[in-house]
């Protein structure tokens, strides 16, 4: 039967390598297979973060070959024969163990944002909305925070900014609200000044990894900067708002 | 079955130090795209400062339009009518070059260069932040992304309306072109400088800023009346220009390097124009 090996990276947040290991495939396998393959005979003791294996759940990221993934939905036949696969954890994140990494960071930063504040109810006491009116903002709610974006966007990953930018994944967050049809809480002035809009310089690599599809840059983050511009940027608006309000 | 454990390669603890652990040729997008727009760079600039053979019988280069002021004295230049203006100005410098390309081309440069497609292509090519995904980005001592240096991007909407007002003249000449010498008619040239109005409108209409002001900016597309807001037809239709704007960003963007070019090919009498007229 084919083999397969894996350079996968043992430590903690003190030290670590990359330790190789190889395993017999199975027709199907996916890296999570694969990972687990050698903690149930290899090596007990070799730390992975995994819930649903679906895809789903959005526990299983990591890097493979360099590229931040789910480790449930990377299949083993994607790459070319004999290739080593690399298996890392997340950059952007302190290491826990092994694979897993802590990000905690992540929950902190969406505790930061106002929550959604609905509008009064029609006089019948219902709300009305079109589903061309949500359509949106339910492009964001497919997030699984799987926290890829947050990893590869490299305001954090590289730039350690993490005092002055939330990531890509608050960012549709963000969106998701201040677009909403009901919502009627003002989060431009945050979005400006401590969320970090401008840190990004949109080069799109959240909208690249995110296994969910979404156009965090194009339709979250680009149309928040506009927004943005309209409050603070745009000379005309601001000598509008000036004379006729005041 | 399965191997004994054994160690091959040690990495430093810090994971910092590696550029990337990506295996595949990421380095070939920036590179193709940065070699591609320096292409097209060193071709306008050259183009500029020719100062002649932009205009073929009725065909006016694109890198030429709006025709200011004209020196109809150089060659493959028009009739001075065709300027806005009149006469090149006596004031200007002799170092350099009499060309109306000069005077307009920092208008659609300008638009190009705060375009949000144009930011992501060349911070990756050019500036390294990141050149491409999970490979480490230039270090900076204190990265402030679009914040400080770069806060004039905001003002990209500014530059649409510049853009905007260049496909009309653009329509214009092309329309122009169709008379030559009072007979209505069509070449190859024409169709080369409509197919660059297309072009440069399926680019243009597909910005971000237009998407955020026809109706992005709203928040709800039907709540002031329970109809659907003009807005919304509208961004939809922005939207699926957007949602292909860089191929929309590079096509017309060589496009209108080979309209220049071509009509300096006729100009110049190397090509040879099919038309209806006969010249
Ligand atoms: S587009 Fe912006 S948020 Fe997304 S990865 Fe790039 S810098 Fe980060
Ligand atoms: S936006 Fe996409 S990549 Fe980011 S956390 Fe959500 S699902 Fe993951
Ligand atoms: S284990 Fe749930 S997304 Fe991979
Ligand atoms: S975003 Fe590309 S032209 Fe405006």
């Amino acid at each position: 039967m084919a083999q397969r090996s894996f350079k996968i990276w043992r430590g903690d947040k003190n030290n670590g390598q990359f330790v190789a290991y190889a395993i017999e495939l199975e027709p199907g396998m996916v890296v999570l297979d694969a990972i687990h393959r050698i903690q149930s005979r290899q090596v007990t003791d070799l730390a992975v973060r995994w819930n649903c294996k679906a895809g789903k759940c959005g526990s299983c990221s990591v890097e493979i070959n360099g590229k931040p993934r789910l480790s449930c939905m990377t299949r083993l036949n994607e790459f070319p024969e004999g290739q080593v696969i690399t298996v890392q954890p997340l950059k952007t994140f302190p290491i826990i163990k092994d694979l897993v990494t802590d990000v905690s960071w992540n929950y902190a930063q969406n505790k930061r944002i106002a929550p959604f504040k609905p509008r009064t109810k029609d006089a019948d006491g219902n709300y009305r909305m079109y589903q061309r009116d949500v359509e949106r903002v339910q492009e964001f709610r497919k997030c699984i925070e799987c926290y890829l974006c947050q990893d590869v966007c490299h305001v954090l990953r590289d730039h350690a900014k993490k005092e002055e930018f939330v990531g890509p994944r608050f960012m549709i967050r963000l969106a998701s609200l201040e677009m909403h049809p009901l919502d009627i809480e003002d989060r431009i002035p945050k979005i400006k000044k401590e969320y970090g809009a401008g840190m990004c310089n949109i080069t799109k690599c959240c909208t690249d990894v995110c296994p969910e599809h979404i156009h965090i840059t194009d339709n979250g983050i680009v149309p928040l900067k506009e927004r943005v511009v309209d409050r603070y940027y745009d000379p005309i608006l601001w000598l509008w708002r000036k004379i006729f309000r005041g | 079955m399965a191997q004994a454990t054994y160690l091959t390669q040690s990495f430093s603890g810090d994971k910092k130090t590696t550029l990337t652990m990506r295996t595949d040729r990421w380095w070939l997008e920036p590179f193709l795209t940065g070699a591609g727009f320096l292409a097209f760079v060193i071709y306008t600039t050259w183009a500029m400062f020719q100062a002649e053979y932009y205009w073929a019988g009725s065909y006016l280069s694109p890198l030429y339009s709006p025709l200011l002021f004209v020196d109809p004295s150089a060659s493959g230049a028009p009739p001075v009518a065709h300027a806005w203006f009149g006469y090149w100005p006596k004031w200007w410098p002799n170092f350099i070059p009499s060309s109306p390309a000069i005077l307009i081309l920092a208008g659609p440069l300008s638009f190009r260069l705060t375009c949000y497609y144009y930011r992501k292509f060349y911070y990756r090519a050019y500036f390294a932040t990141p050149s491409a995904c999970a490979v480490s980005a230039l270090a900076q001592k204190d990265y402030k992304g679009e914040t400080h240096l770069l806060l004039f991007q905001n003002l990209h909407r500014y530059t649409l309306y510049i853009a905007i007002f260049y496909i009309v003249i653009l329509t214009y000449d092309t329309l122009v072109s169709c008379f030559r010498d009072g007979r209505l008619g069509v070449g190859v040239g024409t169709l080369v400088m409509a197919v660059n109005v297309i072009l440069l409108s399926g680019y243009t209409f597909g910005c971000h800023a237009l998407r955020h002001l026809v109706g992005g900016r709203m928040d709800c597309f039907s709540c002031a009346s329970g109809q659907e807001h003009w807005g919304h037809k509208t961004w939809k239709k922005v939207t699926w220009l957007n949602e292909r704007h860089m191929p929309w960003a590079w096509v017309s963007m060589i496009w209108v390097g080979f309209t220049d070019f071509y009509i300096r090919m006729v100009s110049m009498g190397i090509w040879q124009d099919f038309n209806t007229w006969g010249n």
